[in-house]
């Protein structure tokens, strides 16, 4: 069996209001991948263009996008499963590698937050639960996840300090991501003093240094079959496994609240079909939208053992010196969240891990990354296993 | 229930905002209205739902009856938001919170009246319906 490559991985710079518009945003991952990759427009078969809706006014971006970046007359394809839509974009963009159809393919994120309100932005994200039975109460991204942290806190014991060892650990690589949003050191006393903006109530238990912020940016990953990938790149990334799973959209729905079972699922296909474990992942990027996300991630992913998620930060393992370094380039908590650019940035820093490329974040001589990408509350997950 | 032939939007009355009018579980509103909380079991396997549904996904049947939800809840999880999102900043702070029945759980609010205090995960409560201060109708959370 013929093996799948990413070959370029290219993001914007994550900012809060990008001046310009959807196309110019989409331009930047895009042309950062491609030099990367060092292609020119006529190599890409097919592109594929990842966001959730009714953040920006256009509709159908795909069609938009595949003229401003020079890529009539191939096929363009949209894709959105909320926060993970571009990894959701990496599985379709496989699969049509795999399947012949194409032989390179660029998997396209973007999200520009920054035209609508805050408020009118949660009311949108809100709105990516159930609209008839639950966003009527007033739902909101940070409500649902403090919900779990709650729940998660009941059950085993984690405290608030645990989850602000997760920001601190985040604004520790933020401050060396010039692609970040927030790149300001955080400390345990930020979230601990009330006085502090980062210790102000959102929803309870989560604070403000919780939660990540909204961001504009975009995000391109470059998917090709096995004789491209050879004849184009000293240092492809091969695809080893993917897994992709769903739940219910209404909590009513689920049983299990310390933990996301869409993600749990996806990891356990992604690691079958890699014919790998948690133990043999030498660094990872996890969907940390909130500080308890990442907690739960640890666990989901077998890293470490339900309820026992807080032993390895208070540990520092998931630091860039740890067995099992999270999130070195200060995850979504730093580096913002772009919702459809999110997935595509993830893989690019486990990307440019595995080419040993990653300058001062760089993991000792890692052969295998893994990214975990959840879209809404977890009612999506996608777990990604890349090897060199 | 009354039969309404034409635009049915009795579901516009559900919560401080609604974003659906037209539902085929739009009698649910009829019962909110007289102080009932009813989920759908289907008639054809037995399933329960809640929240309610017309269709039932494990046997394909679409024959459901209304029954009525009663006695206490499990509190599995709450968040008490300070901020709202667009169209729910007059009502901050509400928690927002899951009760678990067994066969089915609810999600939903907690009463406004319900001391913050007195509030922990695992405690028994019941779903009251409740009328919002603009004439909406929703259900909430008092402890059982």
């Amino acid at each position: 069996m013929s093996r799948v490559a990413i070959i370029g991985v290219g993001q914007s710079e994550f900012v809060r209001a990008y001046p310009g518009s959807v196309r110019e945003l989409a331009f930047e991952g895009f042309k950062d991948a491609m030099r990367d990759a060092r292609l020119s427009a006529k190599d890409i078969g097919a592109s594929v263009v990842c966001s959730a809706p009714e953040y920006d006014k256009q509709r159908s971006p795909a069609g938009v996008f595949a003229e401003y970046l020079g890529l009539n007359p191939q096929p363009t394809f949209y894709v959105e499963s909320l926060c993970s839509s571009s990894s959701m974009g990496l599985r379709l963009a496989y699969s049509l590698v795999k399947s012949g159809l194409h032989d390179v393919v660029a998997v396209i994120g973007f999200q520009k937050m920054s035209e609508i309100s805050s408020a009118d932005s949660q009311e949108r994200m809100g709105r990516g639960a159930d609209i008839q039975w639950e966003s009527p109460f007033g739902t909101m991204m940070p409500a649902y996840y403090a919900m779990y942290a709650r729940a998660h806190m009941a059950a085993y014991g984690t405290s608030l300090e645990d989850l602000a060892l997760i920001r601190v650990k985040a604004a520790t690589y933020g401050q060396l991501n010039d692609k970040a949003v927030y790149r300001k050191p955080v400390t345990l006393e930020n979230l601990s003093n009330p006085a502090d903006r980062m210790a102000g109530p959102v929803a309870s238990p989560l604070r403000v240094g919780d939660c990540c912020a909204n961001a504009d940016g975009s995000s391109c990953v470059i998917v090709a079959s096995e004789e491209k990938a050879k004849a184009f790149c000293k240092k492809p990334v091969w695809i080893l496994g993917l897994g992709a799973a769903t739940t219910s959209v209404n909590l009513a729905g689920r049983s299990l609240f310390t933990g996301l079972t869409a993600a749990q699922e996806a990891g356990r296909q992604a690691y079958q079909m890699a014919g790998l474990g948690p133990k043999e992942i030498d660094v990872a990027e996890v969907h940390d939208c909130f500080t308890i996300a990442e907690m739960m991630a640890y666990e989901d992913l077998g890293f470490a053992k339900p309820g026992e998620g807080r032993d390895l930060i208070r540990a520092k393992a998931t630091y860039k010196e740890g067995s099992i370094p999270v999130n070195v380039d200060g995850g979504l908590l730093s580096k913002g969240h772009p919702i459809g650019a999110t997935g595509g940035s993830q893989i690019r820093t486990i990307v440019l891990q595995l080419r040993e490329e990653a300058g001062a974040i760089q993991v000792k001589s890692p052969e295998i990354g893994l990214v975990h990408n959840i879209g809404g509350v977890g009612l999506y997950g996608n777990v990604s296993i890349l090897g060199r | 229930m009354a039969e309404k032939k034409e635009s049915d939007e009795r579901f516009k009355k559900f919560g401080t905002v609604s974003f659906t009018s037209l539902t085929k579980t739009n009698d649910f509103i009829d019962y909110l209205e007289n102080g009932k909380i009813d989920g759908t079991r289907c008639k054809e396997c037995g399933r329960v739902f809640f929240p309610p549904r017309a269709d039932c996904f494990q046997c394909l049947a679409s024959h459901m009856e209304w029954f009525e939800v009663t006695g206490s809840g499990k509190l599995v999880s709450f968040s008490k938001l300070e901020y709202g999102p667009a169209g729910f900043q007059e009502d901050v702070p509400y928690s927002i919170a899951l009760l678990d029945y067994g066969q089915f759980k609810i999600f939903g609010r907690i009463g406004k009246d319900v001391p913050e205090t007195d509030i922990a995960v695992g405690m028994p409560m019941k779903t009251v319906a409740n009328r919002l201060p603009n004439g909406q109708l929703n259900y909430v959370f008092v402890k059982a």
